[in-house]
């Protein structure tokens, strides 16, 4: 049995001899190994001793004396740490207070019947159609008047309302039968209490859905921030990449820039790498983001 | 739900009547509110940076000041007829409308094809997922410094891996008739996976029976694409090519790192002329005005499509 026969193992015995399938997945297999190929060099090039030239930076194959010198170059010119922190105040701030916002609205939505129900949802999809970044010149200048300009909290806030995550929550939350909050009713529970003790231990999987889609997205967010900061200590990680890359570029530093770049990246790439399958359901539903 | 009951209420109404109705209301108001407070935190944020900012864009669009510092004054529609008039902007949207087309196609046909072959799943497609799936990940940001190196004249990993094939080694973002390919590249390279998860979940819906049925009545591969699967996809598609829109206007930072609209402007987009106006020549007027226009076609393809595709739901 071949390789290629065990592959195609599963398929209706009627088709399994056909040529173009087969064809088709040799050119997806040619296809992944180019969409490896950047991150290939990446790391290659992270490793590859300044000593080897800039004729030799394209190879592919890994330097035979691997060092770190370019990681800590990097580590030290670039001020990654700086922007790490960064990244990480905005993405958690971000996601804490989404989390209160969707979770109340969501609610709303899913268990209340209120007067203009409908109107107020459409309000809420509104935000769907109208891409957040396209609204960058009327939201920096609130911003600024909010007294706001240059501080990480200007970076979150116009995030900190999501439409999408609140029509997720509607989602989990409708899906919860009654007869649990009947209960917890009858045992005198507030209407907080109960969205706090029932509705939200029983939303997890909704919840790390949403925080993966949020954290990935704002983590990977550039001109926004780009606009908003000006001091360089307030940068987030993407923003200082692009400063860090501009000054190294003119001194043909690729090392160090692969270095960089490996840094902003790895924290997601571990992550996904780890939870693979969460990952690629949250971001099929984020298609309606 | 019954917003409408007040209505079925005897016709005359004398005076105790519209008390009761007003009444009602008030009961109905008083029974919402607790809705309405757990709506309000989204709410406030909605109305600062949704709809306060879409009306501030329709505003801004109406002003304009001489220089800088001088005072705003109302100019109509002058700024949106300056900045219709800027070769600039029109030299932008074609730009973006090249950059859109060229991008959309390539990534959506390869992410299908991608999404065919790997549909099945086991170690090995799952791997290869992962693998296309990498790209949709990194910042943009951190894509482009990886294509800045890849595309450096000489040295970079293609001039070192396939110049040698090449006549004359082109400058990748140097020359103004290659720089919005060289772009495009990456665009490609960084959605093609993302939208292979939504034909990956498109194609579960193709039923087993029917492509076996039809291999038996003698359909080959090409057929039972074209007649059983394209069609069953129709709906993914619509909705993929919303998204590549979109992307094509918003996702375009590597734009930002890697070429600053240049060479001679040929890589400038729409939003980047955005950005360019506010932020480089402080104006917000042109700059309000080219988002209006930006968003009025982005609203108009988004209804559209919402449009096409609640015909489809209706009609089937």
């Amino acid at each position: 049995m071949t390789l290629i026969d065990r592959l195609f193992k599963d398929t209706p015995l009627a088709t399994r001899r056909e040529i173009t399938p087969k064809l088709g997945f040799a050119l997806t297999v040619l296809l992944a190994i180019v969409w490896l190929i950047p991150f290939l060099w990446m790391g290659v090039a992270t490793l590859r001793p300044p000593s080897d030239g800039i004729n030799a930076m394209a190879e592919l194959m890994p330097s035979l004396k691997p060092t770190l010198d370019n990681i800590r170059d990097a580590w030290e010119i670039g001020d990654f740490p700086r922007y790490a922190l960064n990244t990480t105040i905005i993405c958690t701030g971000i996601l804490s207070v989404q989390f209160v916002t969707i979770t109340l609205a969501g609610f709303a939505f899913a268990r209340l019947d209120f007067a203009g129900k409908s109107l107020i949802f459409y309000l809420f999809l509104m935000q769907l159609m109208l891409v957040p970044v396209l609204l960058i010149v009327p939201n920096l200048s609130l911003v600024a008047q909010l007294g706001l300009y240059d501080t990480l909290i200007g970076v979150m806030m116009p995030f900190f309302a999501s439409a999408f995550g609140t029509f997720l929550m509607r989602q989990a939350f409708e899906a919860i039968p009654t007869e649990l909050e009947d209960a917890a009713l009858i045992d005198g529970a507030s209407l907080l209490q109960r969205i706090r003790h029932i509705y939200v231990p029983l939303s997890m999987p909704s919840f790390s859905a949403f925080a993966i889609i949020s954290v990935t997205s704002h983590w990977n967010d550039f001109l926004w921030p780009l606009m908003v900061i000006n001091s360089p200590d307030k940068r987030p990680l993407t923003v200082g990449l692009s400063v860090f890359t501009a000054t190294a570029e003119g001194t043909q530093a690729w090392g160090t820039i692969a270095a960089g770049t490996l840094m902003v990246i790895a924290p997601l790439l571990v992550t996904f790498l780890i939870f693979q399958k969460r990952f690629i359901s949250s971001f099929v539903t984020s298609g309606i983001k | 739900m019954s917003l409408a009951e007040p209505a079925a209420l005897p016709v005359a109404a004398s005076a105790p009547a519209r008390l009761h109705i007003l009444n009602r209301f008030s009961h109905r108001f008083k029974a919402s509110l607790p809705a309405y407070l757990l709506l309000l935190p989204s709410l406030i944020f909605l109305a600062l940076f949704t709809y306060g900012a879409m009306g501030r864009v329709f505003v801004d669009a109406l002003y304009q000041r001489a220089t800088p510092k001088a005072p705003l004054r109302f100019v109509g529609l002058d700024n949106i007829n300056a900045v219709l008039a800027d070769p600039a902007f029109t030299g932008a949207v074609v730009n973006n409308l090249i950059y859109a087309v060229g991008t959309a196609i390539p990534s959506i046909a390869l992410a299908l094809l991608f999404a065919l072959a790997l549909s099945r799943t086991n170690a090995v497609t799952s791997a290869l997922r992962a693998a296309l799936f990498l790209p949709v990940l990194i910042p943009m940001v951190a894509a482009s410094a990886l294509f800045l190196f890849i595309f450096l004249p000489n040295v970079g990993l293609l001039d070192y891996y396939i110049g040698r094939f090449l006549p004359v080694l082109p400058n990748w973002l140097g020359d103004s008739d290659i720089a919005l390919y060289a772009i495009m590249v990456i665009t490609i390279w960084k959605n093609a996976g993302y939208y292979m998860l939504f034909f990956l979940a498109g194609l579960q819906a193709v039923p087993e029976d029917v492509m076996e049925a039809a291999h038996l009545d003698g359909a080959g591969p090409y057929q039972r694409l074209r007649h059983i699967i394209l069609p069953e996809l129709k709906p993914t598609f619509l909705f993929v090519i919303v998204i590549a829109t979109l992307n094509a206007v918003t996702q375009v930072d590597h734009v930002f790192v890697m070429t600053k609209g240049g060479p001679s402007n040929s890589t400038s987009l729409v939003l980047f002329y955005i950005y360019e106006q506010a932020v480089e020549h402080y104006d917000i007027g042109k700059a309000s005005a080219a988002t209006l226009l930006t968003l009025a076609a982005l609203m108009g393809l988004t209804a559209l499509s919402f449009r096409t595709m609640a015909n489809r739901e209706g009609g089937a």
